[in-house]
């Protein structure tokens, strides 16, 4: 059990390929943090070199009290969950999980113990002699985990453990996940591109691009205030709509239309206008927030129709009540919600509201 | 395989008698007709020498072998119990094994080291040490001979000193490029997941090599111990320049060439003799043929 | 034969077996333990030359070491005893057409050119027939058996082929005979050198065939299926599709094969050496190397004609280099 603090940590693989700048993160104990971001972002960098599977070129990472920066990774108390499960496929389930505890030279019986009962945990005790290759996609999931298990790491690394298996599978996975982790009591650390899976299961999450740590904070806080056009644009589903907008006394005028803002910015400040398709609806409150858009394509979920469409030339996605009929080629008034507006800075791209 | 019968399968036309379907039955019956053909063309060699192994001396020189399969079949163990004691082919076969086995063991082993050091570790000029493997594989062997042997005499490693040694250690330099290139392809395939796991596990250099790598490529070292195995028994030239002919150390290929030279004339023993020393090769390649197959594909095609 | 003699071997033999991977693997074990010994940075670099030392010592003593050796030592005379330049190389090269080495080197390119291409061709051939019949998997074990055998036992095998008796007598070579049906005369194959390169070079594509149909089978069954059915859908025959799809799909395994066979091809030795022992105008370099070396004892000579065939084997080494520097680029 132990937090874990990335200070000033740096990646340089040579002088102009640095995957991962400057990353500050302080993830407490028990805490289940999600690392988030397209591929090649860096998460992936930033858990290994707290395995110790990468060096690290600049800064401390910190379990608990204890510098790891020249711990080998066998010794910094940490387990790890692959992408690929990285079985050992010659070795039966029971050898697999107790291979960890067999290089720390445990007596056998403890061995037993502790395999019998993370077996239990997961529900796993049937497949104790099979090996890998007879198990299903789910089960060997949940091998890797008990591998994982089995050592009662002070923090527990999965590197996108669910992208191998199928969608509904997916979903099971990610409750047992979180149960396990309350169970557990353990600090988590999860790293994912699928923004649902961050959504979801974290705690908090931590948002990167380009080896640049962009926000961090509960899924809750980084879906209502997203610090940057970034964050905005990659949380969400379908994606927030951002419109070309310049600053006015107290609204935002784009080319098809102009909302009052919540929050008065600097007059002819120009930035990007962003708005989820939720806060466009077929409930028009007030003629100064309507928009008329042009449908192009209609999508009936059954519990959501979402429009898409153009409103003034820019494309807008919008979110309307599945009973309203619509047809593309039509032109429809739409309300917005203004109390989610946000206006990044065309600049900095920094969130302004 | 399922592929390919899968591939074969064109629908057959539906109504009999038609042009097409007269067509397709004549083409395909002309593809068996060709397979066949060339398959009795192949093996006919081979079962022209075991026929006429077990045929007596007096039919031998005035019919040929394929008489024999026509009653009244007449056949005899004769070549092979007058060429047994005609010649020191029990002793070759004998030496043989001591020569294979050993030039099979050792360079296996050694190589398994090298290509693990060569995929799964850093090492100043590891990539050109790998690609001069790989252009020592076109080298005649016979641009080695006379340094070797000359060194060899000096140091006292003759056939007369120390027996089969120095031809063990000659095949392991000569097999040693192949062993490695082999193996050393099948290791870097591994996923990397899996050791990095082992590291996270705290499994050290030995147990990653005892315990993980050797146990999941017995495919792989099973091709490369048949490959040696054969390539050794079937060796003439190397064992040839390196021990020579006296009976005491001739393995069957050199004894058997020496035969054609001493008993030209008495084919029917010769016809024996060849096929006695073809009996380890062929159980051999008949029982894992599967082995066989990989590593000559895992050898020759790259990438 | 002494049994009891042979049976005094065995022990040797069972210790060889036993004691030599027991001592490789306690220098692997001994080594990491020396490893450990050092500190935590120094490791890493010590540790790989422990597993690649006994193979890079192997092979720099009995390869690399030796042919400069060889190069070295066929500037000096038969004996070794005084330096003479080129010479040896003059005596090799000299006399063409007839003369020094060139009667082995025309019939090394004879082998080159022929024993490559027949055995590409029939290879391409049976990969391409066997793969359309069900019972493929025996066949081509028949056709590639001999693979398995030595090279003395197939030359063996085909100097019983082309055994001849005079004419009016019952042949017993199986070459021979079938000339019979067809009422022509005998031929002695292998002692006319009008047809002996010929004959020999039919003895080692027999026995080499197997190798290419297998790898080129292989690359065959390795061409998607979906690909195959596109051109068909496209209104492409079976000889288009083979010409323009499977051909060119192929090549670069047929490339790959080929330059193994010329390799062999240069280096051929055996089945010269067994059926004709270099007579009858079938002489090659391999073979004239063998001879010089140990008939006529000249190691100056022997070392030239060795280095004459490296030499000719130098530009199928860079291209194979330079094709595994490709698909290693593509890794």
């Amino acid at each position: 059990m132990a937090s874990v603090t990335y200070d000033h940590v740096v990646k340089r693989y040579t002088a102009d390929l640095t995957v991962v700048k400057d990353f500050n993160v302080e993830i407490k104990d028990k805490e289940f943090m999600v690392l988030v971001g397209p591929s090649g972002c860096g998460k992936s960098t930033a858990l290994r070199m707290l395995a110790g599977l990468e060096s690290i070129s600049e800064g401390q990472i910190r379990i608990g009290e204890r510098v790891v920066n020249d711990v080998a990774a066998k010794d910094r108390d940490i387990a790890m969950v692959f992408q690929s499960y990285a079985l050992y496929p010659h070795m039966s389930v029971y050898d697999n999980m107790a291979f960890p505890l067999q290089m720390q030279h445990m007596k056998k019986p403890d061995i037993d113990k502790r395999v019998k009962n993370a077996s239990r945990i997961l529900g796993l005790d049937n497949f104790l002699q099979r090996k890998p290759r007879a198990l299903s996609g789910g089960q060997r999931q949940r091998v890797a985990l008990g591998r994982a298990i089995v050592r009662n790491p002070k923090v527990f690394l999965l590197d996108e453990p669910l992208s191998n298996l199928d969608a509904k599978l997916r979903g099971q996975t990610r409750i047992e996940l979180q149960k396990l982790h309350r169970d557990l009591e353990t600090t988590f650390i999860y790293v994912t591109h699928d923004q649902v899976e961050a959504m979801t299961m974290g705690d908090r999450i931590a948002i990167m691009n380009a080896g640049i740590l962009q926000q961090v904070g509960t899924p809750g806080d980084i879906y209502d205030h997203p610090a940057n056009l970034f964050v905005a644009g990659f949380i969400g589903s379908p994606t927030m709509n951002f419109v070309p907008a310049t600053a006015q006394n107290g609204s935002a005028k784009a080319a098809g239309f102009e909302v009052k803002l919540p929050k008065s910015l600097p007059a002819g400040k120009k930035g990007t206008l962003g708005f989820r398709p939720e806060a466009v609806t077929d409930r028009v409150t007030d003629e100064g927030n309507a928009l008329q858009m042009k449908v192009d394509v209609v999508e009936r979920l059954g519990s959501d129709q979402f429009l898409y469409g153009q409103v003034g030339g820019d494309s807008v996605t919008a979110r309307v009540d599945p009973r309203m009929k619509v047809d593309p080629g039509d032109t429809v008034k739409l309300g917005l919600d203004t109390r989610s507006l946000h206006f990044f800075d065309s600049e900095t791209e920094l969130a302004l509201l | 395989m399922t592929i390919a019968s899968e591939r074969v399968a064109t629908p057959a036309a539906e109504r009999p008698f038609t042009p097409e379907w007269l067509g397709q039955v004549f083409s395909k019956g002309l593809l068996h007709v060709a397979v066949i053909g060339i398959t009795l063309v192949w093996i006919v060699p081979t079962l022209g020498l075991l026929v006429s192994s077990f045929r007596p001396l007096d039919q031998f020189s005035s019919s040929g072998w394929w008489t024999a399969l026509s009653p009244p079949f007449k056949f005899t163990l004769d070549n092979y119990t007058g060429v047994l004691d005609a010649s020191n082919l029990g002793q070759s076969f004998f030496n043989s094994f001591m020569i294979t086995i050993p030039a099979t063991v050792i360079p296996v082993t050694i190589a398994a080291f090298a290509a693990y050091a060569f995929s799964w570790m850093k090492f100043w000029g590891r990539d050109m040490f790998f690609l001069a493997l790989v252009g020592l594989l076109a080298v005649p062997l016979q641009a080695t001979f006379v340094p070797i042997l000359t060194t060899f005499v000096n140091l006292g490693l003759t056939p007369e000193n120390v027996g089969f040694v120095g031809l063990w250690l000659v095949h392991t330099g000569y097999g040693l490029p192949f062993a490695i290139y082999l193996l050393a392809n099948f290791f870097r395939a591994l996923p990397t997941d899996l050791f990095e796991s082992a590291e996270i596990d705290g499994a050290g250099t030995l147990t990653v090599f005892f315990r993980i790598v050797l146990p999941l490529s017995v495919p792989a070292i099973a091709s490369l111990i048949i490959f040696q195995f054969l390539w050794i028994w079937n060796d003439y030239l190397v064992a040839l320049v390196y021990v020579g002919g006296t009976p005491e150390v001739a393995p069957l290929t050199v004894t058997l060439a020496n035969l054609v030279g001493s008993k030209g004339q008495d084919y029917q023993l010769l016809t024996a003799a060849a096929f006695f020393s073809m009996i380890v090769p062929l159980i051999v390649f008949f029982s894992l043929q599967r082995y066989f197959v990989r590593g000559i594909l895992a050898g020759s095609v790259k990438g | 034969m002494d049994f009891s003699q042979l049976l005094a071997d065995v022990p040797t033999l069972v210790a060889v077996i036993v004691g030599v991977p027991a001592v490789l693997a306690a220098y692997i074990v001994g080594g990491e333990y020396v490893v450990r010994l050092l500190p935590d940075k120094l490791r890493p670099s010590v540790r790989p030359w422990i597993w690649v030392g006994p193979a890079l010592a192997f092979v720099g003593f009995f390869l690399v070491y030796p042919v400069f050796g060889t190069a070295y030592r066929s500037l000096f005379d038969l004996s070794g005893n005084s330096f003479v330049g080129l010479s040896n190389y003059v005596t090799q090269l000299s006399g063409f057409p007839s003369g020094g080495s060139w009667i082995a080197i025309r019939n090394n390119v004879f082998w080159l050119v022929f024993f490559t291409v027949l055995v590409l061709a029939f290879g391409l051939l049976f990969a391409v027939l066997t793969d359309r019949v069900s019972y493929e998997s025996p066949i081509k074990s028949l056709i590639f058996m001999p693979m398995a055998i030595s090279f003395v036992a197939i030359a063996l095998i085909w100097k019983f082929m082309y055994s001849y008796q005079p004419p009016g007598e019952p042949q017993t070579g199986t070459v021979n005979a079938l000339l019979g049906i067809f009422h022509q005369d005998p031929r002695l194959w292998v002692q006319d050198p009008n047809v002996a390169n010929q004959a020999l070079i039919v003895a080692a594509v027999w026995g080499f065939v197997g190798f290419a149909m297998v790898i080129l089978s292989a690359a065959l069954k390795g061409i998607p299926g979906d690909l195959l059915e596109a051109a068909r859908v496209d209104g492409a025959g079976e000889l288009t599709i083979f010409r323009r799809v499977i051909f060119p799909l192929m090549m670069p395994t047929i490339v790959v094969v080929g330059t193994t066979l010329v390799i062999f091809a240069l280096k051929a030795f055996d089945v010269v050496y067994v059926m004709t022992n270099g007579n009858y105008d079938t002489d090659v370099l391999a073979n004239r190397m063998y001879k010089l070396l140990t008939a006529s004892q000249d190691f100056g000579d022997a070392s030239a004609v060795a280095i004459i065939l490296v030499a000719a084997v130098i530009p199928v080494l860079i291209f194979n280099l330079r094709q595994f520097r490709a698909v290693e680029a593509r890794r």
